[in-house]
């Protein structure tokens, strides 16, 4: 089951650049909820934050807190058992080229050490089938490569990968914009069937598919949240007048 | 400014629907005018207008349609054109109304002319009063406008109210002219119908501005907040 995300007072700097200046919200479990922004908003840095992958660059500077299901991963728990908890999707799929698509699913949890056979092929089983993959590749498991699948076969090929190590959240980068629209209509509707059990917080530049898949949406400005609230009234009838100027395309 | 071609379409759809209104607003003084003075060359320009109003009607309509495949709008862009489909279909249904009263003049050609106890007149200004309050609270993105439109309508329920039971009455009491005080009742009827379309524009007006939905008495409140912040 998916968790909660508590956020208070988060920023972030790249080296002395202040990306995310005094982020608060509460992100509850087993929703969609959407990131929208312009280009350097910031809202790609939140998300890394979520995770941890921000610290992995030498210049970047994290403080504040972030309670995943109450727990503080900043420290309260390791990097690794971080992105274990929280999977991530990017905006290019980027499945291992040179692995079948058997192990580019059971890669992750090889890495955790696990090796039993009937396991993996369980795990890789309800994992494709959880990414809406299995009956396109089930014949070809260990035949083909995750590099021989289409764009969007391949992204969900990343999804199931990141469902395979049981992750609480789905963090997704604007994981369907390199996609074509069957594709990224794939991607919508596994998003819908997945907040059931996982929460998920999604990056978009696609306004019209924050509306259609996320229950929550927040804009970012300037490294700064400028409004958190329900997708529809974002939406419909934004509080901020700066929200209003963006969704209606009046800037950005 | 970003999306300058989207806020041109905007301007295009605004300045047509003020064309159509201008057309509603004019149908209904010329038709209560034809009865006044029980001309049919007026009725016939009702009878011309009106067509003309249905044309502008489905224009409009494609041009929102348009609009809303092309342009996917958002928040207040999105209320705005909602807010000018409905207006469009308002205002085509007091184009409506200005050719029910037409044929009621001309029905009235065939009985001779009969003092009616009701003020019809009053009735028109009135119902004409509150489209063109309606309009300019849309031509100015007015919500306190269009408000006040609201608040108008129980005169004209009232005065219409008061002419069926007059009128019912005189049919009863001199059944000779029961043809034109039935023709008097439903132009009075049809006024009446004028000032709810005008009542539905200025609820529209409210959404489009304050993203507040206030039809039937309901969540007057809600959305001033930003509206005020305007």
């Amino acid at each position: 089951m998916g968790v909660g995300i508590e956020v208070n007072l988060l920023n972030a700097w790249y080296g002395a650049n202040h990306t995310l200046e005094d982020i608060t919200l509460h992100i509850p479990a087993n929703e969609a909820t959407a990131l929208i922004g312009p280009s350097g908003c910031g809202k790609s840095t939140f998300v890394r934050c979520l995770n941890r992958m921000h610290e992995t660059n030498p210049i970047a500077k994290v403080t504040g807190e972030v309670k995943v299901g109450g727990v503080d991963i900043y420290s309260e728990t390791s990097a690794v058992e971080v992105r274990r908890r929280i999977g991530m999707v990017f905006q290019r799929p980027n499945p291992f080229p040179t692995m079948s698509i058997y192990d580019n699913v059971a890669s992750g949890l090889r890495l955790n050490g696990f090796r039993v056979r009937r396991v993996l092929d369980e795990v890789v089983e309800r994992s494709l089938k959880h990414a809406a993959l299995w009956e396109e590749v089930k014949d070809d498991l260990k035949k083909k490569s995750g590099a021989s699948l289409s764009g969007g076969q391949q992204q969900r090929l990343c999804i199931a990968r990141a469902l395979a190590v049981d992750p609480e959240v789905l963090l997704m980068d604007e994981p369907a914009s390199a996609l074509d629209p069957v594709s990224t209509a794939k991607i919508e509707d596994l998003i819908f069937e997945l907040k059931s059990q996982y929460t998920i917080v999604i990056v978009t530049h696609n306004m019209q598919q924050a509306a259609r898949v996320a229950e929550r949406t927040g804009f970012f400005l300037n490294g700064k949240l400028i409004e958190f609230d329900s997708t529809h009234k974002i939406f419909t009838n934004p509080s901020d007048k700066r929200t209003e100027d963006y969704i209606t395309g009046r800037f950005g | 400014m970003v999306r300058i071609r989207f806020q041109q379409n905007l301007d295009d759809l605004k300045e047509k629907l003020l064309v159509m209104a201008g057309m509603a607003e004019q149908a209904i003084q010329r038709a209560v005018e034809a009865y006044r003075v029980r001309d049919l060359s007026i009725c016939d320009l009702v009878d011309r207008g009106e067509m003309a109003i249905n044309r502008l009607e489905r224009e409009i309509d494609q041009m929102a349609l348009d609009l809303l495949a092309m342009e996917q709008p958002m928040a207040i862009d999105l209320r705005f054109i909602l807010a000018v489909i409905k207006i469009n279909a308002d205002l085509e249904r007091v184009g409506d109304s200005a050719r029910a009263i037409s044929d009621r003049v001309r029905e009235l050609q065939a009985f001779p002319e009969a003092e009616m106890p009701i003020d019809i007149p009053r009735t028109a200004n009135l119902a004409s009063a509150m489209v063109r309050k309606a309009l300019q609270a849309f031509i100015e993105g007015d919500a306190e406008v269009a408000e006040s439109v609201l608040s108008m309508d129980d005169s004209v329920d009232k005065l219409n109210g008061a002419a069926h039971y007059t009128l019912l009455n005189l049919m009863k009491k001199e059944p000779a002219v029961a043809p034109q005080a039935l023709n008097a009742l439903m132009i009075s009827r049809a006024l009446e119908r004028v000032a709810d379309h005008a009542t539905n524009i200025a609820e529209d007006v409210i959404f489009w501005v304050r993203g507040a939905d206030v039809r039937h008495h309901m969540g007057a409140a809600a959305g001033n907040s930003k509206a005020d912040g305007k």
